[in-house]
């Protein structure tokens, strides 16, 4: 549905992208996870057709963004990251004004909007000055404006910013109901955004693509080894030191009645003979766990490195 | 190009000037100094009429001389005044709401968001115009006015106006800022209202260039009766260049 190859944008002879490829397939709703300025709305708007590149090519659903852009308008839903909305206008006019701006028919404009009013559950403020909506609706305004059309892709810039955590909610709940029918991509600074509503996510930092998967073989990937924690009714001294003593096991850190076990990247399954040591030892085991790692450490890890060769073990 | 497209970008714009204070403040504005320009050259047309049968001097001072003419020649010194208000949001305004970035991305051309921006503070100014047909009704109560200079009048009124507010989009197009957009439509407009000011000192090739390229010289043919084609022209030409340069400089945003 939409094909990205080699898409690179100049602003003076600073890039704000370059060199990105990517495609999504009709039905995905992808993740653009970056942190702030990293080129994730230009991309956007380039794909939108508001901007153009400097070089590379962009299609969406076959018409390229810049020979054809006319189709690929018709095609494509777009909430920038400021919510595009007339503050005198009614929600219901603005909304009709977007429909007929996207050249829905004029018998079907109508039952347009009522329909994205109900899904972006607006219904109570359609008769309300966008103006005098907090900031939250004006979001959700913006999002509806984006689906009045029925647009094959969506393409969301920051879709929940300053909605309050039960809109956040909703509105992921409403975008993951896009899925299947809808080709989404969203962006987003916020980890957990993108973990809740994606399925496959882009990580770019400083205009380059550092990683791309779901987000099960992203963990897999990025992990360092495992690390295991365990709770204990008496942490004796032989005992952790038998502990660390296991083959594959790199490093025991005790804090108070908790020990955090870490083991060598690519060592053999340990977790039985840590416990059965334990067990041996008359510890106590009180709880044993996996420490998961959380995309907000790959995130930060694929975001902060500098050396090269440290990034080519994370990068595609 | 697709008229359907511009048609609705201006019943868009030409209701926020209903929805905002704007119609209804240059509406009132221009109403209340039109009658009161009306009510003064009617007294002082009657008042002249009268010292003419008074001492017997002969016919009076044409309807149209005395009353026609310096009308709509002051309409269209208020129309300066009040066309910069009407268009500096049209653009600056979509900039400054980041709704610029909705019509980029709308299966709409440019030249249609142009054209229908246009359309909208064409539709505006019409009905101002439209209103100011009253006075003639009344001139044709209680007189006999010629038709043919109050039509033209008309025609050239429009015409005029319209170069102020392709003038004023053209401008608003270049800023985000509403009132650099409004100032320098304003500037703009007068200097080519008075440009041929110089055309005396300027030698005769010159002065005929100058001449040529102010907007009012074009407009006394039209307020005198005479549907002229190249007065026509220049003002469609006027139009067409402020429109043209307008859609360029919406090009120019993409390539930035």
């Amino acid at each position: 549905m939409i094909q990205v190859s080699h898409l690179t944008k100049l602003y003076g002879p600073r890039a704000a992208i370059s060199d990105l490829s990517f495609e999504v397939k009709k039905g995905e709703i992808v993740g653009f996870l970056g942190p702030n300025g990293a080129g994730k709305s230009t991309t956007m708007k380039i794909l939108t057709g508001f901007m153009p590149a400097s070089e590379g090519s962009a299609k969406i659903a076959g018409y390229d963004v810049f020979e054809n852009p006319i189709e690929v308008k018709r095609n494509i839903g777009f909430l920038p990251e400021n919510p595009p909305v007339y503050p005198e206008m009614k929600v219901q006019d603005y909304l009709q004004f977007a429909a007929e701006l996207h050249q829905v028919p004029r018998e079907k404009v109508r039952a347009a909007v009522d329909q994205v009013l109900a899904k972006t559950s607006l219904g109570d403020v359609r008769n309300r000055l966008i103006g005098n909506l907090s900031k939250g609706y004006r979001q959700r305004v913006g999002l509806a404006q984006a689906m009045v059309h029925n647009p094959a892709v969506l393409i969301l810039d920051e879709p929940t910013v300053g909605l309050d955590p039960k809109q956040i909610i909703e509105i992921r709940e409403l975008i993951k109901g896009l899925g299947g029918e809808h080709t989404v991509i969203l962006s987003s600074h916020i980890l957990p955004e993108v973990t809740a509503t994606c399925e496959r996510i882009i990580v770019i930092n400083k205009g380059r693509i550092v990683a791309e998967d779901t987000l099960d073989q992203l963990t897999a990937r990025i992990k360092r080894g495992l690390i295991y924690s365990m709770l204990v009714k008496s942490p004796a001294q032989e005992g952790v030191s038998a502990i660390r003593n296991i083959p594959g096991v790199q490093t025991v850190t005790q804090v108070g009645p908790k020990l955090v076990v870490e083991i060598q990247p690519g060592s053999p399954e340990v977790r039985d003979q840590i416990v059965e040591t334990a067990v041996k030892r008359e510890m106590g085991v009180l709880e044993f766990s996996t420490e998961k790692v959380s995309l907000e450490e790959i995130f930060l890890q694929l975001t902060t490195i500098e050396t090269p060769n440290e990034t080519a073990g994370v990068a595609v | 190009m697709n008229f359907k497209n511009a048609w609705i970008i201006s019943k868009k714009d030409f209701r926020t000037y209903f929805t905002s204070p704007i119609a209804y403040i240059v509406i009132a504005g221009f109403m209340l100094i039109m009658g009161w320009m009306f009510f003064y050259t009617l007294s002082h047309f009657e008042m002249q009429s009268m010292q003419y049968q008074q001492y017997n001097m002969g016919k009076g001072p044409s309807i149209t001389d005395a009353i026609i003419r310096p009308l709509y020649g002051n309409m269209n010194v208020i129309f300066l005044f009040l066309v910069p208000f009407i268009t500096m949001r049209l653009f600056a305004e979509e900039k400054k709401l980041h709704t610029f970035e909705l019509l980029m991305t709308s299966p709409v051309t440019l030249t249609e968001i142009v054209l229908g921006k246009f359309l909208s503070s064409l539709l505006l100014i019409s009905i101002m115009l439209g209103i100011t047909i009253v006075y003639p009704i009344i001139l044709f109560v209680g007189g006999n006015p010629d038709l043919g200079p109050i039509v033209t009048s008309y025609i050239g009124t429009l015409l005029l106006a319209s170069c102020y507010l392709s003038l004023g989009i053209f401008f608003s197009s270049l800023t985000e800022n509403q009132i650099v957009a409004g100032s320098l439509t304003f500037a703009s407009a007068l200097f080519f209202w008075l440009v041929n000011w110089a055309s005396q000192a300027s030698g005769p090739t010159w002065g005929e260039v100058l001449n040529y390229l102010s907007l009012i010289s074009h407009f006394n043919n039209f307020s005198q009766g005479l549907l002229n084609s190249s007065d026509v022209i220049y003002y469609l030409s006027f139009i067409g260049l402020g429109l043209f340069l307008t859609r360029r400089v919406l090009d120019s945003y993409r390539w930035r």
